[in-house]
């Protein structure tokens, strides 16, 4: 298990004088994968990418890539877009996308290369000689998404990054980063957008309060926090009398969800050790059976619920 | 804009020159109204004025008359006895006037009496004239080392020009380094840079390219700037040497009693005589270790800050030590180049650059300069070490302006 992991950061602390940014964090990012990092404004989440990314450095713990401690050589196998971020207003797109593929350590006709296949790729050939400051601000963030991918990292770090996006080009990105991620890459990205994280991530790490709350597969937390909660729709006659009976085997509530019909809408939780099938050939005993969904916890539920208990 | 400037600065030094001499070229018509009729004689006209003697009118019909007509004012002696006279002569004039032109014919009216009064005395004049000594003391020191007044001249307008240039370049540059930290933090684009390089090279990337970018928009303006003079020189004949400084005229002051190629040829011996390998060197010593002293004050300022407006609180203290050491050079320096005050700033590391460049030419002991050297390049590292750190904390704070006990926080992150 270990052994898969790219990048593992080992009981982190950051401290800034008094106050404690990170507390004893531990993450693990698997190899080729998306790692989502959530937490609520301030938790730490940026001091935890910062110390990645070696602009900062924890007081105690360390981080680990492919085994061995951060070291100075690391930093051009990684690419980070900050939440924070721009270029600068007056040069020339294409000059200054070299001159930042260049720090990262590519050579010139290397980073020419690369960076008209990703003009060609984005669409946005007719830029290169154009000012930054010309650009609109999602225009601006597509040549910074180019230049972080630029030099083929193997640890992608994105802050926010759908920040500023209009929805065709929060999309287009997204799809950018599937791409790079089935091209090998790892990415660990961090938002506040609980669907891309439904949509992209395969493991999550959660952080509160300087303190990580919790962190896993994503399939295996949410089948943590389901509750054998299952959303259904019953065909009858007499609904009252129907509630009434299914009340006193299980616990019922009302609820809502789009239908054509006017059925009886409940949620009904397991108790007791019955199985699905179980509440299943009960309900079919009683009445027509028209929904039967076990309801799965959605991250924004377990983001919330895992803050709330902490 | 780099080949402009020095384009624009001539054009502007040309007109100036043009408009004084244009301004000087003006002949003044004065009116005199001598009733005393002793100064007959002493009016004659120069190229700056014309004097028109008045007879046989009344003072006030002679300024009802200039009053309405083109002369530049009205000069008037009464008929008093000329040992009286010193305080009794009047000028009119329709407006203040030009103190050149009140200056002339005062002259020529203290000549008058003086000569009056010698003559009184049984004095002859020419017997004074003749009696007058001007003394040129040798200065020396004890290791037969000559100097002249005029030499100190020299020396003088080297220190201080060397200081000058250096105030001047470290608020010039050094404010061009605290921009540009200010706008890489305001177009957010520092922390991508600094996922790749370091803060602190950032920052010395930052004050070294921006020093040398400086040293060579210098070197093309001086360069620019001294052909374009020459050239500009030839074509509209404007006489540079017409031009007048303060330098300029102390020099010639100094050159009064000789003629003015012998004076030429000794201060090119003075020139000579300075020790020019030594001074070049402290010069670029002193320069280079001032400059990266105050420019790392100035990008730890831009790393504090976020927008331009915020910066005149934390500039305060950079710009207080700058004004002294060059008021300090000046004034000290010049009364005694080796007094305790000038050799007490000139140890100071954040006065010793200008100072000590001050006094350099003067000889100064080895062991003073080491010393000072020492120092100044110990304050730098320390500056550095503390720019380095709140730089490093400063270039990632967005949204506020930071007080003073906020930046020593920062500092101990």
């Amino acid at each position: 298990m270990t052994m898969n992991n790219l990048l593992v950061a080992e009981n982190v602390t950051k401290k800034y004088g008094n106050y404690t940014a990170l507390n004893d964090v531990t993450i693990e990012v698997p190899q080729g994968k998306i790692f989502g990092l959530l937490g609520p404004n301030g938790a730490g989440k940026t001091s935890l990418i910062r110390i990645i990314n070696q602009i900062i450095y924890p007081e105690g713990g360390q981080v680990l890539f492919k085994g061995e401690p951060l070291q100075p050589k690391h930093i051009s196998a990684m690419g980070y877009l900050p939440e924070e971020r721009g270029l600068y207003k007056s040069m020339k797109v294409g000059e200054q996308a070299i001159y930042l593929a260049q720090l990262k350590g590519l050579s010139k006709a290397e980073a020419k290369n690369r960076l008209k296949y990703w003009f060609d790729r984005l669409e946005i050939n007719g830029w290169w000689n154009k000012k930054v400051q010309e650009l609109s601000k999602g225009m601006a963030q597509k040549v910074q998404f180019i230049v972080t991918v630029l030099h083929e990292p193997e640890l992608l770090i994105f802050d926010e990054p759908f920040s500023g996006f209009d929805p065709i080009n929060a999309d287009l990105i997204k799809e950018e980063i599937i791409y790079l991620k089935n091209n090998g890459a790892t990415v660990i990205f961090s938002t506040h957008r609980m669907e891309s994280i439904e949509e992209l991530c395969d493991n999550i790490a959660l952080i509160n309060k300087s303190k990580k709350i919790l962190d896993g597969k994503l399939t295996d937390i949410k089948r943590q926090y389901k509750n054998n909660i299952f959303e259904v729709g019953l065909e009858s006659i007499n609904k009252p009398s129907l509630k009434e009976e299914l009340s006193e085997k299980f616990l019922v509530s009302d609820t809502h969800f789009k239908s054509v019909g006017d059925e009886l809408k409940l949620k009904i939780q397991l108790q007791n050790g019955h199985s699905p099938n179980d509440l299943l050939n009960y309900l079919s005993s009683k009445a027509q059976v028209v929904h039967f969904v076990e309801v799965v916890p959605s991250v924004n539920d377990i983001f919330i619920k895992a803050v709330k208990n902490d | 804009m780099t080949f402009l400037s020095p384009l624009i600065f001539l054009a502007l030094f040309s007109l100036v020159a043009y408009l004084s001499k244009l301004n000087n070229s003006e002949v003044k018509t004065i009116a005199v109204l001598d009733e005393s009729s002793q100064f007959f004689n002493e009016f004659e006209n120069d190229i700056y004025t014309n004097y028109q003697i008045l007879e046989n009118v009344t003072l006030a019909d002679a300024k009802k008359m200039i009053k309405d007509g083109n002369s530049y004012g009205l000069l008037y002696i009464p008929d008093v006895p000329l040992d009286k006279l010193t305080d009794q002569i009047q000028f009119f004039s329709k407006e203040s006037p030009s103190m050149s032109v009140v200056n002339g014919f005062t002259k020529k009216i203290e000549k008058r009496i003086f000569n009056a009064n010698l003559k009184k005395l049984g004095v002859d004049a020419s017997m004074i004239e003749s009696s007058k000594v001007y003394v040129n003391i040798s200065l020396e020191d004890f290791s037969g080392e000559k100097s002249s007044e005029r030499g100190n001249l020299l020396k003088l307008i080297f220190g201080g020009a060397a200081g000058y240039l250096l105030m001047m370049f470290i608020i010039i540059y050094g404010n061009m380094i605290m921009r540009s930290v200010i706008e890489e933090k305001t177009s957010r684009i520092v922390e991508i840079i600094i996922s790749s390089v370091k803060p602190i090279q950032l920052m010395l990337g930052k004050i070294v390219g921006t020093s040398l970018a400086g040293v060579t928009q210098f070197l093309i303006w001086t360069f620019v700037g001294m052909v374009l003079m020459v050239v500009a020189s030839m074509i509209f004949g404007v006489d540079l040497a017409v031009m007048k400084s303060p330098q300029n005229e102390m020099l010639m002051q100094a050159a009064a009693n000789d003629n003015l190629d012998e004076a030429i040829t000794s201060l090119m011996i003075e020139l000579f005589k300075l020790p020019l390998t030594e001074l070049i060197i402290s010069f670029i010593i002193y320069f280079l270790g001032g400059y990266l002293l105050y420019s790392s004050m100035y990008a730890t300022i831009g790393a504090a800050v976020d927008n331009e407006t915020d910066t005149q609180q934390f500039l305060f203290p950079v710009m207080v030590p700058l004004m002294l050491a060059v008021y300090v050079g000046i004034f000290t320096v010049i009364e005694d180049p080796h007094g305790t005050v000038s050799t007490v700033f000139s140890f100071i590391p954040f006065t010793s650059p200008i100072v000590m460049l001050m006094r350099i030419p003067f000889g100064v002991p080895g062991w003073q300069i080491v010393v000072s050297v020492l120092l100044l390049y110990l304050t730098f590292i320390g500056a550095l070490w503390f720019a380095s750190k709140i730089y490093k904390v400063g270039i990632l704070m967005y949204g506020k302006k930071p007080t003073y006990r906020e930046l020593y926080r920062w500092f101990r992150y």
